[in-house]
């Protein structure tokens, strides 16, 4: 099946009370791509990626992952929707970074990451802890592990959160928004481990402000508006030539944004070698 | 600027002029020293009473305490009566919780019925239905379908498979302590219900996106997390059930602390002493429960910075700021 596009999303859409997000989404991921989702806040990108691993139910279209129809079976032309524990086998290929790291606060951070090879793919807690330990120092936090996530800087927590959905062995990452929630001087750190794991051949859906990160990282971004894709293509074509209205000036604000944060940042510096 | 506000008073004498280390005057507070004052009064009051008023008897007191049917009665009664009626009480008030916050709409009603009838009765009351409820099946309580006896009549065939005596079956401990753990699972069913939803809803979107079911989110995830926010209202619902016990009366149920002291009394005419002696185990027994709520909320309590020791710190400079006036 490698013809088949790993993700392979045809016409999704999605409303929360009758307010509609997802307008028909069509987006094909092959395997090993890098794809970043950008556009403006409510233009629906995050409730996309959490349509494709099911965190949302979608209204309509349909969402293949690696071939498999996702939430639901195809009986003889009439769907069926699947069990619980289907749709959990499901997520189990597909890991996830959120916004707000999410790690569980009553586990170290070895802990966050033994738990759900341990607990949902039944293997020993020694294996587990072994490669924990090896993800852990692939993000550079080897030193880490025994500290709970309080303990922790919010780029350090985003790294373990990595690490803890590489654990499953997963066939695609989805991020979202992997580094709103840092601190500016935080965010190169979690964008360093981001573009270590695209070198593997990890395939990527990355919902993200970040330009830089797009325009060196992605084989592929898709701009998002109104719950559609109003533009999608090789990242120099998109974010340097953009053909529409809509994307020209989202990366003008975008640009004017970055430029006051970079100059907040280095003000911050200055500040603090005095 | 004037001269006076420029040249800086240098105490600790290092020379450069700079001020130094601070050593201030700390702020009085002369409303302690009077408050101090009207309870060390209150605390003479009492301890006078208790010293000089011969009706305490209090060699008495004391081998009332140490009785044998006093101490089997605090023991069975009212320690491991405490016990199993917390456990059913949890256990079932988490499983009550879990299906209030159910999609099941069936379900959410049954325990919203559930919690409305129990927390509607009276313990007492309760307890003394249980030890009566005997009365309703004279010929024993049969085991088996529903209706067993009147498809057995019109059929032929018996779906009754044993048959308890039911009398025997709900006086006694084991009537008590269902009563107490059936009430108290109401209450516990709203604690519980508070715990998980205190529960960051990203908690259970992390497992689930891990793989992870829903029980095992819930088990492994969301209920640990709960538990920090569970655990001290529970120490106070065990605190409460303890001295509910008290109530195993209404079973009636003879081997429990305070019915057995209430007996002593009543047969050596020495009321006040016995009820002095229940007043001192129930001292006891709630203060050492208090130690194990700190440990429990330690134990809940890591990864989230809470810290109990720290706290205890803090008491300690409150006392000490109270002569010094020191950090608060």
């Amino acid at each position: 099946m490698s013809d088949v596009p790993l993700v392979h999303a045809v016409n999704v859409t999605k409303a929360f009370h009758g307010n509609e997000v997802l307008k028909g989404i069509d987006l094909d991921v092959e395997a090993g791509q890098v794809v970043c989702l950008l556009g403006p806040s409510g233009s629906g990108k995050t409730t996309f990626l959490r349509c494709i691993n099911q965190l949302e139910d979608i209204d309509g279209g349909r969402i293949w992952v690696d071939g498999e129809l996702a939430g639901y079976e195809d009986r003889n032309g009439r769907l069926h929707r699947l069990p619980d524990k289907r749709i959990a086998q499901q997520r189990r290929e597909i890991g996830m970074v959120f916004q707000r790291f999410n790690l569980f606060p009553h586990m170290t951070a070895i802990e966050n990451v033994m738990e759900a090879p341990v607990r949902v793919k039944g293997k020993s807690k020694g294996e587990a802890r072994k490669r924990g330990l090896e993800l852990l120092n692939r993000v550079g936090l080897g030193d880490r592990c025994d500290h709970y996530p309080a303990q922790l800087s919010g780029g350090q927590q985003q790294r373990v959160a990595i690490a803890r959905a590489l654990a499953m062995d997963p066939k695609l990452m989805l991020f979202d928004e992997p580094t709103s929630a840092l601190d500016p001087e935080l965010v190169g750190e979690v964008l360093k481990v981001m573009r270590g794991l695209a070198d593997t051949g990890m395939t990527m859906i990355v919902v993200t402000h970040e330009m830089g990160f797009a325009r060196e990282v992605a084989d592929m971004v898709v701009f998002m508006d109104g719950g559609v894709v109003v533009e999608q293509g090789a990242p120099r074509d998109v974010i340097n030539n953009p053909q529409h209205e809509r994307t020209r000036s989202f990366l003008a604000r975008i640009r004017e944004e970055s430029a006051e944060e970079a100059a907040a940042l280095a003000e911050k510096m200055a500040a603090e070698q005095i | 600027m004037s001269d006076s506000t420029v040249s800086v008073p240098d105490p600790t004498g290092d020379g450069d002029g700079r001020p130094g280390r601070i050593d201030a005057v700390p702020v009085r507070h002369p409303g302690r020293w009077v408050a101090i004052a009207v309870l060390a009064l209150i605390v003479a009051m009492i301890a006078n009473l208790l010293i000089t008023n011969s009706a305490f008897e209090w060699d008495f007191v004391r081998q009332a305490m140490i009785q044998s049917p006093v101490i089997n009665g605090l023991l069975v009664g009212t320690l491991l009566g405490t016990a199993l009626a917390m456990l059913v009480g949890v256990a079932f008030g988490v499983v009550l919780a879990v299906m209030r916050l159910s999609d099941n709409p069936v379900l959410r009603y049954s325990a919203w019925v559930y919690t409305w009838f129990f927390r509607a009765i009276p313990r007492l009351v309760l307890l003394t239905i249980m030890g009566a409820l005997g009365y309703l099946w004279p010929d024993g309580l049969g085991l088996g379908m529903p209706f067993a006896h009147e498809l057995h009549n019109a059929f032929g065939p018996d779906f009754t498979f044993a048959t308890i005596n039911a009398n025997k079956l709900f006086s006694g401990l084991f009537g008590g302590v269902v009563g107490l753990g059936l009430s108290e699972a109401a209450y516990m069913a709203e604690i519980a219900r508070a715990g998980i939803l205190s529960v960051e809803p990203g908690q259970r979107e992390a497992a689930q996106a891990l793989g992870m079911g829903n029980g095992l989110s819930m088990r492994r995830i969301v209920l640990p997390q709960a538990m920090r926010v569970i655990v001290p209202p529970t120490g106070n619902e065990t605190i409460a059930m303890l001295k509910d016990t008290s109530l195993l009366i209404g079973i009636p149920l003879g081997t429990e602390m305070f019915f057995q002291l209430e007996a002593i009394g009543s047969r050596t005419y020495k009321v006040f002493p016995v009820l002095v002696a229940a007043v001192i185990w129930y001292l006891i027994v709630c203060s050492v429960l208090m130690i194990l709520q700190a440990r429990l909320e330690r134990h809940f309590g890591r990864g989230f910075g809470s810290k109990p020791v720290a706290r205890e710190q803090g008491v300690r400079a409150r006392m000490l700021g109270l002569a010094g006036g020191g950090p608060r």
